[in-house]
């Protein structure tokens, strides 16, 4: 069994699997049975003034049948008064002192900051996070995003939060920014130990056509709400990213968060920098239990690759993060159909012609039939391949796969139905690696068919 | 991987020609069963299962790729989870409760989910659980069916040796020997046995009978086990098939329904040569199994039934399966006697029945081949009654208290057919968890004096 205990900047926590600062932590009920399935920790939903919010709050994404691929909220910090809020802090922390408890605060000015400091500390808080990330209601009072996308605004309020905390202070960035660094920079300047990403994204889930009011509609109207879920995973993952491999920022402890819905997910950012995990929507949608397959999923994973601890996996797949330019031109894969695995529905085939290169065909079509759908290659011979799934229909072909005009971009891969069935399989090019940087160096990163003002540009 | 297998079936066995009616999901087939379920809290599916699998759970964990931990999740529920999402009619039970049912939706395959969780992982990583250490402690399992081979299993984890005794000489008791052939093999439940055996701590003794006193080689004594042991289990099944007795019906041609199962699945190069037409009679489920057994073998069955359809204590699920493979019944029908040419069975004579009871007349014969009959088994009573203490029920059911399936001998506790009269293997499965969890609480208290 893998160790699955983690040190977050001095903050040691059972397992890297923290509620978000979110619904889910709301109350000292809430996050005590939490802790009883089995969460690590939990980033209290932020304290500051209380609020007044409004109903209703959320909104979903469908995609399918595919229910709340993205969630939405209008929901601003907590509305409870402070004093409840922290007497709540200090009984969880004396009924599961080994569990993380971190204070999501916001407040304004300075003298807020540090008495806000205090008495979240006071309360027996392992560490501190900064709001500077909702993008909703509380920024149009200069707080929340208002802050994170301001660097400079940033660096001094967290300045004044590190000078004022006994704690380590983690920033929580927002990802309503043109360049994550910059916001990440101001964290390291600040002499904050570790960040948090990403908050939510700025979005409308919808229109109600029939009030034309945008959801989750209040009354009569509507404003922005917080965009989070497994849509918004990938756009973490970057994020993440580039803030793990700039030799500054990747010093800092990273909790990530976007998405995390299973064990799968966590693994991907703890590859690429995380050391802790927020979850929140995936908790909304089903429930602190699913924190058993996040910890077994691990720790199963860690011990099939001979990893002894989370620590092991943290940052693996950073340095694999290149530029465009420094990508192998030379590589190349083609799809592969498995017989075995083809149902017959022929989704590859129409993706590919329409949306791609015209390279997979419908065996049984005569070369002007062929021509006729649109391809503008035909091979010799298409081969009828009989589906031999469980799943396929009678008399059903498998699509034929032309290699020789397939570029290999996956798209094929990506809408087939069935798992494992489209795998795309490296093929040798004979040529040597060469990147577009490469080119630049020796000069041929001129493709003919270009503009003739380039050319004569180029020939100076 | 798992050891090679101890106990061996013989080649050529009959129950080999069958089809598997529900065979193992392929990967990507499990993927997208399990992405279909919707993750229920306070599931029905849970509710309706004997030994309460979190069944929600280990179908998310197959929907995250965590099939190891979907093992893990049925197999401390359900140690011989294996078996029973093969064998378990999943119709009547978690699938029946599937929320979707009310939906007008397809319910979730749970049966056929399990099955890829169990042996995918069996197969990749048979050591799943850390046993805890060994306890000194040393239990007695009387008959090798589910709820001795699960009551063992669970044991051997706590830490606990177990001694199984069987009497024949293939262990598994129905689950081997006594299961549609459509639904699982002998050799599948022989393997599962290897792999329970491969948790350590259990050993198993064929040809062994228990008896009152012993008089012969091969027999050992209940007071032995008594004395030998820190607890006893009987896990005993049920006895022969019971019979018609009519006129005709010693003799060839006429089979105890579960005995001929048992030589379906055991036995080499069995043949009914020459039969075209079988009868069964009865309408429980052993009834329908053979039915349908019969006639997957090209058979033309008939069932008898005393009563109507209504009635008939075998499932509707089944009794739809048996008929679209060719079965028919025959209802309110009561045989009176077995009509022969010489040796061989020609028809079965039967008089109508009103509301199960017969009527003086008219007779009629039905032809027949072959007459398999399912109306019943006898109780295992000499054994049970060996044992000091241990009582009876009018029905010949070993009398144990419900919440802890101890019997009326304070050291002897008991569950599966022999105690609930003949139901299903997740039932027995049950019940060992509730004789176990009482045994170990009974250690403990022991170990604390």
């Amino acid at each position: 069994m893998a160790d699955l205990s983690v040190d977050f900047c001095g903050i040691k926590s059972p397992n890297p699997f923290w509620l978000a600062s979110a619904p889910p932590a709301n109350t000292g009920e809430q996050v005590m049975r939490a802790f009883e399935a089995g969460w690590g920790g939990a980033v209290w939903k932020t304290l500051g003034n209380p609020i007044v919010n409004v109903s209703s709050r959320f909104g979903g994404v469908d995609y399918g049948n595919t229910r709340l691929m993205g969630l939405n909220n209008i929901e601003l910090i907590t509305d409870r008064p402070l004093d409840v809020n922290l007497r709540e802090i200090a009984e969880v922390k004396r009924r599961y002192p080994k569990h993380v408890v971190i204070a999501s605060l916001m407040v304004e000015t300075k003298e807020e900051w540090k008495e806000i400091i205090r008495k979240a500390e006071d309360a027996g808080a392992d560490g501190l996070e900064l709001n500077f990330g909702c993008p909703h209601g509380m920024c149009e009072r200069g707080m929340g995003s208002a802050v994170g996308n301001e660097p400079k605004v940033l660096e001094e309020l967290a300045r004044w939060a590190v000078s004022y905390a006994r704690t380590p202070v983690i920033v929580k960035l927002t990802p309503n920014c043109g360049d994550i660094t910059e916001p990440g920079e101001a964290v390291f300047r600040s002499g904050a130990p570790a960040l948090s990403l990403i908050n939510t994204v700025k979005s409308i889930v919808g229109v109600d056509l029939d009030r034309m009011v945008p959801l989750p509609r209040v009354g009569t109207g509507s404003t922005n709400g917080g965009y989070c879920g497994p849509a918004v995973k990938p756009i973490a993952l970057h994020m993440l990213s580039q803030l793990a491999r700039h030799p500054d920022i990747g010093k800092l402890a990273i909790s990530g968060i976007g998405g995390i819905s299973s064990w799968r997910d966590a693994a991907e950012f703890i590859a690429l920098g995380s050391t802790t995990v927020q979850v929140c929507t995936a908790v909304m949608h089903h429930g602190y239990r699913i924190v058993e397959d996040l910890i077994e999923g691990l720790s199963d994973y860690l011990d099939s690759k001979g990893m002894k601890s989370v620590s092991e996996l943290r940052g693996l797949a950073v340095p694999q993060y290149k530029e465009w330019g420094e990508l192998d031109l030379s590589f190349k894969v083609v799809a592969d159909i498995d017989p075995a695995k083809c149902i017959g529905c022929q989704l590859c085939y129409v993706a590919c012609m329409d949306g791609a290169h015209q390279c997979i065909h419908i065996p049984g079509k005569t070369e002007a039939e062929s021509y006729a759908a649109g391809h503008l290659h035909v091979p010799h011979e298409i081969p009828a391949v009989p589906v031999t799934a469980r799943g396929g229909g009678p008399g059903a072909r498998v699509p034929f796969v032309h290699e020789e005009e397939c570029v290999g971009c996956n798209l094929c891969q990506l809408v087939c139905p069935v798992p494992g069935c489209i795998t795309m399989k490296e093929v040798p090019t004979g040529k040597a690696p060469e990147t577009w940087n490469d080119r630049m160096e020796k000069g041929t990163d001129v493709v003919p068919g270009g503009l003739e003002a380039t050319i004569r540009a180029k020939a100076g | 991987m798992i050891r090679a297998e101890p106990f061996v079936l013989p080649p050529e066995r009959l129950e080999e020609r069958f089809e598997d009616k529900r065979p193992r999901y392929e990967p990507a087939e499990a993927t997208a069963e399990a992405n279909r379920c919707l993750y229920c809290a306070d599931a029905p599916c849970v509710k309706a299962c004997p030994t309460s699998i979190d069944i929600p759970t280990f179908i998310h964990k197959i929907g995250t790729g965590n099939v190891k931990g979907a093992a893990r999740t049925i197999l401390s529920a359900n140690i011989l989870g294996g078996s029973c999402s093969q064998v378990c009619p999943v119709e009547v039970l978690c699938v029946g409760a599937c929320v979707y049912n009310h939906w007008e939706r397809e319910p979730i395959a749970i049966g056929r989910l399990q099955r890829f969780a169990v042996e995918t992982t069996l197969a990749q990583s048979p050591r799943l659980f850390e046993p805890k250490p060994l306890s000194g402690k040393k239990v007695a399992l009387v008959g090798s069916g589910p709820a001795s081979v699960a009551a063992a299993a669970m044991l051997a984890l706590e830490g606990h040796s177990s001694v199984i005794f069987e009497r024949k000489a293939i262990p598994g008791g129905l689950n081997t020997l006594g299961i549609a052939p459509y639904k699982m093999k002998g050799d599948e439940a022989l393997h599962e046995i290897a792999w329970v055996l491969s948790l350590g701590r259990i050993e198993l003794r064929t040809g062994v009978e228990i008896v009152e006193k012993d008089t012969a080689d091969g027999q050992v004594t209940a007071e032995s086990l008594l004395r030998d042991f820190d607890a006893v289990f009987l896990g005993l099944g049920l006895g022969a098939d019971s019979a018609l007795n009519v006129p005709g019906e010693a003799g060839p041609g006429v089979y105890g329904a579960t005995d001929l199962i048992e030589r379906i699945k055991s036995e080499r190069a069995l043949s009914f040569t020459g039969a075209k037409r079988a009868i069964v009679v009865g309408g429980g489920n052993t009834a329908l199994d053979i039915a349908h057994e019969l006639a997957l073998l090209g058979l033309e069955v008939a069932m008898v039934y005393r009563r109507g359809e209504a009635q008939m204590s075998g499932y509707a699920h089944e009794l739809d399966g048996a008929r679209l493979d060719g079965v028919r019944l025959l209802e309110s029908r009561q045989p009176v006697g077995v009509v022969r040419e010489g040796e061989r069975v020609v028809g079965l004579k039967v008089v109508p029945t009103v509301d199960g009871a017969a009527q003086a007349g008219p007779e009629s014969v039905i032809p027949a081949d072959l007459i398999a009959v399912a109306i019943g088994q006898a109780r295992a009573t000499q054994i049970a009654k060996a044992f000091a203490g241990v009582a009876l029920d009018a029905k010949g059911r070993v009398v144990v208290d419900a919440a802890t399936h101890r019997t009326g001998n304070d050291r002897v506790w008991s569950g599966g057919d022999c105690v609930n009269g003949g139901k299903e293997v997740v039932n027995a499965v049950a019940e060992a968890k509730v004789a176990v969890a009482d045994m170990l609480q009974r250690f403990n208290e022991e170990k604390g004096n």
